[in-house]
């Protein structure tokens, strides 16, 4: 009898849930339904592939860019798109293998992690091609083209740049985990400190990086948020006032670290990496003073445009100043906050640098 | 009692298994009947009913730890909860994984661009929507048996059955890392350290394997020797600390797996663990000396790794249900106290257990380094030691249930790569079907009532007799 009763109670409220959900379905399931045919043409059967790290195509960061960029030649020269996104590093080679199979005319793969699979299905599979971003072979492979960047050019004048506007003389930067891609940013970050302080014969410290020992400070991966937040409050108490991070989505805990000291009426600022940190973090658009860029999305789309054409090589693609393939970000809303005298003095170091006068080495440095 | 009272209970056999309960229960209410092949009268058949719950519908071997959780304890409290869940029913395991399916699909066709385009116009035609539902379902689910077991659309046998042998290649750590876990299981301990194990067992084999140079056959061996120590010894010193100092072992593990984590990345920024001439944090190539030979040729990753993932199966069951230290281990997980007033000795099984484990997690990292990945990086142990407890889960820790739920779990990865390039399913939900059987398995009876399998109803309408059940059992 109770159970019955218990039963009858259930049975009644499940119906309510069922009677409100086919309401809503109601409420949004009353538009009209479409005419037959008109399926949407894709004019071209070239298929321009890519396999993700374990960060996956919404990382914020290079797996996210370089999705970004094949998705533009997807919509630009109508060609057809498979991606696969690997949670473990186990997971490259069967995805590799699958887009070989799946038919890729080329296959964009991202980052280090992926070099021995990669270099293992383009020794398998030689008429397919590939990219790899971020990473270059020691012995180029010939159907593999890797797309890497100089980075610590863009790097020198950002550090050139917060030297010359920090308020207190000292300036920090950390990095997500000690690999050469994210140490050419600091490399190239010092260097630009240490310039400045030559030619003006100052004293701004940086912390949180020492090129000639080549260590640092780092949070230990690309995810942890917290701890980004408390690398930065250290830097801030002591004493600096525009902190770069070069850690994916860790640099958010840079950034609310400063925006937490700003509202404390500190004068801090933050330089934000890969991309323009005032478009694609806009919460941290109040302190953000300049994005030292990688454009891999317009590096993906030009190697997927050339090898539509037939014009692949594997001549590893580097992104420099020269090319446009790394750069400094507008200042947007701090503009102000750069003096005039410092804006053409980066416009002198961006000429010397693409001119070769200027030279900014760094052990991470791409070796083509 | 009675003079049918036959010898069944032999001296190996651990006290108060299936038969060991029926017996003074059988003595209560029915004394006078015959043999004991008799049709059974209605009060013996819901005390039959009673027990079948108890042991969980009666699928397990009558020889396995859960029936003495029974004995002599209160039902229904934590240490019963948790065996409970660890030996659930076949049944339950089979329905969690279907129900799970289910579940995923319905995520699947929610989350598919058609249904959503035909969800607008429901109303003026709803067999739009009801086929897009079925349709995104039932394509993705194709999509990952074509990944897994069979593919008819490719080229001759051998690439049909491509997606089995890669289903095999998966499955192998998670079964030697599932093994580890359900022997702990059973000796009563929630080793969740298959990680930290797999991980240590990874170092040192790879190390093994790049650093050292030596001839065929040796080199493997040493490897393989190298990686079985490095879990072994990583296990096994979670074991001591348990058994010396009464530390939890859940806390332990979890911690000895952020220490192997952190010393593997810290070793991957020395230069002895890396590349020369370069300082990405990934070793060397181990020499084609030290790795697993493929068993069908090289075009398919499958490798030696899963013939001795076999044999480790085999061992494990003769280990468990043959040997004299498997009965310790199984008595000790039942109710250590009375396994030291046995005469067991409660500390060394402990570590013994711990340390098997280990070394069979830690065959799992020589299967990564030396079978797949050929690597070390800082993501050798994948996720598979903490999917390892899933699958011991899933396998209700006997040495075949996980066998054959490692299995599964390796087809539902493989499947995964399939499945994300045909239909654009987003791998997360291959993770979301696995985290649903996990949830299901550890509520047997969610899983029941939504079958209409739960048992409740009868043991209401018994229950006065339960209790004398539980009791007389317990003073027998």
């Amino acid at each position: 009898m109770k159970n019955s009763l218990r039963a009858n109670v259930k049975r009644g409220s499940l119906a309510g849930v069922a009677s409100v959900g086919a309401a809503a379905l109601l409420l949004t399931g009353c538009g009209p339904a479409p005419e037959a045919g008109s399926p949407t043409a894709t004019a071209s059967d070239y298929t321009g592939c890519i396999v993700s790290d374990s960060g996956g195509f919404d990382d914020q960061s290079f797996n996210q860019s370089s999705y970004e960029g094949l998705k533009k030649a997807e919509k630009e020269l109508g060609i057809k798109v498979q991606q696969v996104e690997s949670k473990t590093n186990n997971d490259f080679e069967p995805n590799l293998r699958a887009m070989v199979s799946a038919g890729c005319d080329l296959t964009v793969t991202v980052g280090f992690l992926l070099g021995d699979a990669t270099k293992k299905q383009a020794e398998a599979n030689p008429d397919s091609h590939f990219a790899i971003i971020d990473f270059g072979y020691p012995k180029p492979i010939a159907n593999v083209k890797p797309i890497i960047y100089d980075t610590a050019q863009a790097a020198f004048m950002a550090g050139y740049l917060a030297a010359a506007t920090s308020k207190t003389g000292t300036v920090a930067t950390f990095g997500g985990v000690k690999i050469p891609t994210v140490t050419i940013f600091m490399d190239g970050f010092a260097d630009g400190v240490k310039y400045y302080n030559e030619k003006k014969g100052k004293d701004v410290k940086l912390l949180g990086w020492d090129k000639a020992k080549q260590d640092g400070s780092f949070t230990g991966d690309f995810e942890k948020q917290d701890k980004g937040k408390q690398l930065t409050q250290n830097f801030l108490d002591q004493g600096a006032d525009i902190v770069m991070p070069v850690a994916g989505p860790v640099g958010k805990g840079a950034g609310a670290a400063l925006k937490e000291a700003k509202a404390a009426g500190k004068d801090v600022k933050l330089i934000w990496v890969d991309s323009d940190g005032f478009l694609t973090a806009p919460d941290y658009k109040a302190i953000m003073l300049t994005s030292v860029m990688k454009q891999m999305g317009s590096a993906v789309e030009t190697v997927v445009k050339e090898d539509k054409e037939g014009k692949f090589n594997n001549e590893p693609y580097v992104g420099t100043l020269a090319n446009e393939g790394v750069q400094l970000a507008p200042f947007h809303d701090l503009d102000s906050a750069v003096p005039a005298d410092v804006k053409s003095e980066l416009d002198q170091i961006k000429k010397d640098i693409v001119d070769g006068k200027l030279k900014i080495e760094s052990a991470a440095s791409p070796k083509a | 009692m009675t003079d049918q009272h036959e010898p069944d209970q032999p001296d190996g056999k651990p006290a108060g298994s299936q038969t060991d309960r029926h017996d003074p229960d059988r003595n209560d209410t029915d004394k006078p009947h015959p043999d004991r092949h008799h049709v059974p009268k209605p009060a013996d058949e819901e005390t039959a009913a009673v027990v079948s719950l108890d042991t969980a519908g009666g699928a397990m071997e009558p020889s396995a730890v859960p029936a003495t959780a029974q004995s002599g304890k209160i039902p229904g409290g934590p240490e019963t909860l948790v065996r409970r869940i660890f030996t659930g029913s076949g049944m339950v395991s089979v329905l969690a994984v279907l129900l799970a399916l289910v579940l995923g699909g319905l995520l699947i066709a929610l989350t598919d661009k058609q249904v959503g385009v035909t969800s607008t116009y429901l109303l003026a035609r709803p067999t739009d929507f009801l086929a897009a539902v079925g349709n995104a379902a039932t394509r993705s689910y194709v999509a990952l048996f074509q990944g897994s077991v069979f593919n008819p659309r490719s080229s001759g046998s051998g690439g049909q059955f491509a997606p089995l042998l890669e289903t095999l290649t998966i499955a192998t750590p998670l079964i030697t890392a599932g093994l580890g876990v359900a022997l702990a299981f059973r000796a009563g301990l929630f080793n969740i350290g298959a990680q930290g194990q797999i991980i240590m067992a990874g170092i040192l084999a790879a190390w093994a394997g790049f650093a050292l140079h030596l001839p065929a056959g040796l080199h493997l061996l040493l490897v393989l020797v190298a990686g079985i120590i490095g879990g072994a010894v990583w296990g096994g010193v979670v074991g001591y600390l348990k058994a010396r100092t009464g530390a939890h072992e859940v806390i332990l593990t979890i911690m000895f797996n952020y220490i192997a984590l952190y010393l593997l990345r810290y070793l991957l920024n020395t230069p002895a663990f890396q590349r020369p001439g370069e300082s990405n944090p990934i070793s060397p190539i181990l020499d084609a000396t030290a790795v697993y030979p493929q068993i069908f040729g090289s075009q398919y990753r499958l490798h030696l790794g899963f013939l001795l993932a076999v044999a480790t199966t085999v061992f494990v069951w003769w280990l468990l249900n043959r040997s004299t230290v498997g009965f310790e281990f199984r008595a000790v997980g039942a109710n250590p106290k009375a396994a030291l007033t046995a005469g067991i000795n409660v500390s060394r099984s402990t570590i013994l257990v711990m340390a098997i484990a280990g070394g069979l997690a830690g065959l799992s990292g020589v299967a990564q380094v030396a079978g797949t990945e050929k690597v070390l990086t800082d993501g050798v142990a994948a996720t598979y030691g903490f999917d390892a407890i899933t699958v011991a889960l899933l396998g209700r820790s006997t040495p075949w249930g996980t066998f054959a739920a490692g299995l599964l779990f390796g087809a539902f990865r493989a499947g995964a790569v399939q499945m994300q390039i045909q239909t654009g399913t987003p791998i997360d939900i291959v993770l979301v079907v696995q985290s649903l059987i996990v949830l299901f398995i550890a509520a047997p009876p969610l899983v029941r009532a939504v079958f209409g399998l739960n048992p409740r109803r009868r043991k209401q309408a018994t229950v006065g007799k339960p209790k004398t059940a539980a009791t007389t059992g317990g003073a027998a």
